[in-house]
């Protein structure tokens, strides 16, 4: 069985490292970053396997991998990592990466969510909770799911109907212009 | 060293430390500071009465703060020689003015407060450094507490508390509450292969002395468990890694192979949370004591000594070996020898090794009559010789001193020290400081030389 040669192990490490300057290659293996993980146990890889297969260049497994998706990028693992590896930035690397190359997706919903939660962002510069929650339920197929907690929310004051603006969203609509640019510039 | 302190060859010069040191191999004047221990070891016979009656207790170093000493006392039982020492800053003779307990006491008469520093010069042929390590400090690892937990201790405190002549007699205890430790987590590489914490390279010493406490506390108590954390096991060595197998199978020690990301506290317990990178799961494990393999690291004052022995010494501060594989106990300076952890993490075997190459190299020099030197070293035409001296001030090795000829102060090259590095002839202005060998004259020789075999081989174009 072929299982790696020395001319192609380091195309995906370089790709990362040229991208966002991080060495995968630098990682020992320790594990630090998985046992710190506060959301380890929902990934379907852990964080060091992750790394483990992009110093093997296996960006197949990588970026159709749940965790990529559900990390929520606290940072613990770039923290305590022993060789300084931000590994919380090599997720958004990955992200991004898996978005581009239409893979199917580890975790669709999360991807749902994001667009929602930064649609209500660009119309608003707020979130509006109650638009947010029926737009992902319904994006995810159980409008119901949680009907249950309106009503008690909404007596209680928690939940506007129509939502807020704020006065100047001109200047959100200009940041999402010039991530936007950034974007393209690094293309 | 009981044996050494009786052998008429060997002058042991305890409590004192190296000041300055001049001069070169086979001629080396070394400054000692010979501190004050308030006891006269001639009259002192090492009866302990002293000790006994002293009134003031401070935590014991030697028992890294486990257990007490007195303030007059020997730094542990077997101590050479066997005579106490006055800790000035906690005696109470010396801090109130009032005590004098000890002197009182002492049947020979050999308590002296009035004993004062002494700094004597003696010369010596050679040289070997042999001042060991010191303890990472885990205070900077915030997710293991930055030293806040009780519990959570170093190899060399539960060492410490191995020791059936040790502060807890054997007993391995959990400082918080004195209370029995049943569970204990060792982590291996606390400080060691951390870039983050500026010592990526591996402390050697660790899995062994981790595999060796496992195995004692089984020993020791049955009932106790030891979950050992490591990243590899690096057991290379005779009978290394079957001495970690028997800890594995016949002592029961359960090595979890990952690292622990953090510690903390629930209750009077301490939860461990790690993983296990072989399952790929997270493991939580209840612990009464955890053990930090901390890094093995140079002494804190290594480059200070390196500076008064003029010896080179690496990134971290342990000295360095002439040549890594053919002159692994020889520093660069002639007559200076390297052993134990000073110069690595080592671990006995090793420094026992190193020890004996070193002696033997030390006593190679000093049963000759002469010295076989590399010929390739500098000199100075004290004829053309200004004597601006600019070579003595870049000279690495401390290799130029000053001579009077006819009136005038010229440089001369002392021969022993020079390694022929050529800073010297590079600054002198005169060209009067040359390399043997390597004088400009003979340099350009070499350069006409091959130009004319160039050309005759019509290998080079000449445009004129």
């Amino acid at each position: 069985m072929k299982y790696l040669s020395s001319q192609d192990i380091h195309q995906f490490r370089n790709y990362i490292l040229s991208v966002n300057g991080e060495d995968v290659s630098k990682c020992i293996q320790c594990g630090k970053c998985s046992a710190g993980c506060p959301i380890s146990p929902e990934m379907d890889l852990q964080p060091n396997q992750v790394l483990r297969l992009i110093q093997i260049n296996d960006p197949r497994a990588v970026l159709r991998s749940s965790t990529i998706w559900l990390c929520a990028s606290c940072e613990t693992c770039s923290v305590r990592c022993p060789e300084e590896i931000e590994i919380a930035k090599i997720m958004d690397t990955l992200r991004k990466l898996a978005v581009e190359a239409k893979v199917p997706l580890g975790e669709e919903n999360v991807v749902k969510f994001d667009e929602i939660f930064l649609d209500s962002i660009r119309k608003r510069g707020r979130v509006h909770e109650l638009e947010l929650v029926m737009r992902y339920n319904l994006a995810i197929r159980q409008p119901l799911k949680d009907a249950h907690l309106g009503p008690i929310m909404f007596t209680r004051g928690k939940l506007n109907l129509l939502g807020h603006k704020i006065k100047e969203l001109g200047r959100i609509k200009e940041i999402f212009r010039s991530s936007k640019r950034i974007i393209k510039g690094q293309e | 060293m009981t044996e050494s302190s009786h052998d008429e060859n060997i002058e042991l010069l305890t409590y004192s430390e190296v000041v300055d040191v001049k001069g070169f191999v086979g001629n080396f004047d070394v400054k000692i500071r010979k501190k004050p221990r308030y006891v006269d070891m001639t009259k002192c016979t090492g009866c302990d009465s002293c000790i006994e009656k002293c009134l003031t207790f401070v935590p014991s170093e030697w028992n890294l703060g486990l257990g007490s000493r007195k303030t007059i006392y020997k730094p542990y039982g077997q101590a050479v020689p066997n005579v106490p020492v006055i800790d000035r800053e906690h005696c109470g003779h010396f801090t109130t003015g009032l005590c004098s307990v000890c002197s009182k006491i002492c049947p020979a008469f050999a308590i002296d407060y009035d004993q004062k520093e002494e700094i004597i010069t003696k010369k010596f042929g050679t040289i070997i450094v042999a001042t060991g390590f010191t303890q990472f400090d885990h205070k900077v690892y915030g997710e293991y507490g930055a030293g806040r937990f009780k519990d959570v201790i170093t190899g060399l405190h539960l060492e410490r508390m191995l020791d059936t002549a040790g502060p807890t007699g054997g007993h391995v205890i959990r400082p918080s509450n004195y209370k029995e430790a049943k569970n204990i987590v060792f982590i291996q590489c606390v400080g060691s292969r951390d870039e983050s914490k500026g010592h990526p390279y591996c402390s050697r010493i660790c899995c062994m002395y981790t595999a060796k406490q496992a195995i004692l506390l089984k020993d020791h108590f049955p009932e106790s468990q030891s979950y050992i954390f490591y990243i590899d096991i690096r057991a290379g060595g005779k009978n290394y890694e079957e001495f970690v197998k028997k800890a594995q199978r016949e002592y029961g020690a359960i090595y979890i192979r990952g690292r622990v990301s953090k510690i903390y506290e629930k209750g009077d317990q301490l939860i461990v949370r790690g993983v296990d990178t072989l399952v790929g799961k997270q493991v939580e494990i209840e612990a009464d004591l955890v053990v930090l393999a901390t890094a093995v690291v140079p002494q804190f004052d290594a480059v200070e000594l390196a500076k008064i022995l003029n010896i080179p010494y690496d990134q971290y501060g342990f000295y360095l070996e002439a040549h890594p594989k053919l002159q692994p106990v020889e520093s660069v300076t002639k007559g200076i020898f390297l052993t134990g952890s000073c110069q690595f993490p080592k671990d006995i075997p090793d420094s026992v090794a190193t020890t004996g190459a070193a002696s033997v190299r030390a006593c190679e020099i000093l049963s000759k009559d002469e010295l076989i030197l590399d010929p390739k070293v500098a000199f100075v035409d004290s004829e053309i010789c200004s004597g601006c001296l600019n070579c003595l001030e870049v000279c690495p090795f401390d290799a130029i001193e000053t001579k009077e000829v006819d009136g005038k102060v010229v440089a001369q090259v002392i021969s022993t020290l020079c390694h022929g590095c050529g800073n010297c002839a590079a600054t002198c202005r005169t060209k009067a400081a040359n390399v043997q060998g390597f004088t400009d004259e003979q340099i350009y020789a070499q350069v006409a030389s091959i130009f004319e075999v160039l050309k005759k081989e019509k290998l080079l174009e000449v445009s004129e």
